[in-house]
């Protein structure tokens, strides 16, 4: 449940460079808890209330599309 | 959160690499390696021949040069023999350094001049069309082998071991924090250091080889990689399709820049 989270465990901000990100879907097949998607050809961030910050889509994003903070 | 703005140039963004393409993860594990060791951009050289690993220094706001085909590791040498202080990073392709740059492959190894050759193998010409690379597994399909490559693929890895190299190590795009430590190791190590990347090109291998898309790629390396201490473990039939990714060699021997130092010292006039 979101109020049992400590104050210092803020929310993930994630956040996409459209102009950047070319579509490969690395980043949303990738995953763990499925909070990205594809629209329109482009990874877009769907359900950022399930991110636990493990960082794999920015790791992997090919294109410099995806931050995560 | 990781800034990567401050090590590229935005101005040339998005970058010419196809959708799904490995070499920007690999771009990507560099830049954050070169962070966390603290190496200085206006001390750090890249280097690079032809080919699409070899249009990484375009992106990459440190001295970059960009150099001829297969001639990379010969710039690089000349680069890290005229001020030994400077980080020298080698980046290239499995086409560039093993085929018409096989020589200075080879023979930059055995020198064991201290550069850091990070090498993207993806098995194929990607740039030119997908024409068979010398590490065109055997059996794949290439725009040259459209019943299947007849040819061996070469190890690059034990290629740069026999040559004498201090550093060898195999690392790939999916795995992408061990591929981080692999990176450090070799920009700490004095001598001349290989990392070889395992990075998927989509476009012109993996359309051609059933793995249509980046992310049966991807799945392909996550399914195939086995780290050096499971690989030992391993019978033979287990090994069949799988490669072993870590460190294959690190040993200590005198280094060329070093031994080179010590001969200018060495013929010195007396006063």
């Amino acid at each position: 449940m979101a109020g049992e989270q400590s104050a210092s465990k803020k929310p993930a901000v994630i956040t996409v460079n459209t102009n950047w990100c070319k579509g490969c879907e690395i980043c949303v097949a990738f995953c763990p808890k499925d909070c990205l998607e594809m629209e329109g050809g482009k990874c877009r961030v769907a359900r950022p209330d399930d991110c636990i910050k493990c960082m794999l889509c920015e790791l992997r994003c090919p294109d410099f599309a995806i931050t995560v903070e | 959160m990781f800034d990567y703005l401050q090590y590229v140039r935005q101005e040339n963004f998005p970058h010419i690499w196809c959708a799904g393409c490995g070499d920007g993860i690999v771009l990507k594990a560099l830049i954050r390696t070169m962070d966390k060791l603290g190496l200085s951009q206006d001390e750090t050289v890249m280097v690079s021949g032809i080919g699409c690993s070899s249009r990484t220094p375009g992106y990459v706001d440190i001295n970059t040069l960009h150099t001829t085909h297969g001639r990379a590791i010969a710039f690089a040498t000349g680069v890290k023999i005229a001020n030994p202080d400077l980080n020298v990073i080698v980046v290239t392709g499995d086409g560039d350094a093993t085929a018409i740059g096989g020589n200075h492959f080879i023979h930059a190894a055995r020198r064991n001049i201290d550069l850091t050759v990070l090498l993207y193998n993806n098995y194929i010409y990607g740039m030119t069309g997908g024409q068979c690379s010398p590490t065109t597994p055997r059996g794949a399909n290439a725009s040259t082998a459209q019943h299947g490559n007849l040819e061996p693929a070469f190890n690059i890895s034990g290629l740069a071991i026999a040559a004498g190299a201090s550093f060898v190590a195999r690392g790939d795009a999916y795995h992408v924090k061990k591929l981080e430590t692999l990176i450090g190791k070799a920009l700490q190590k004095k001598g001349f250091s290989l990392v070889e990347v395992v990075s998927p090109c989509p476009t012109a291998f993996g359309r051609r080889n059933k793995m249509a898309s980046p992310v049966k790629m991807m799945e392909q390396l996550r399914d195939t990689v086995v780290s050096v201490e499971k690989w030992e473990k391993m019978t033979g039939e287990e090994r069949k399709g799988r490669f072993r990714t870590g460190i294959l060699r690190d040993i200590e021997k005198p280094e060329f820049t070093a031994e080179y130092a010590k001969l200018i010292e060495k013929m010195r006039p007396e006063e």
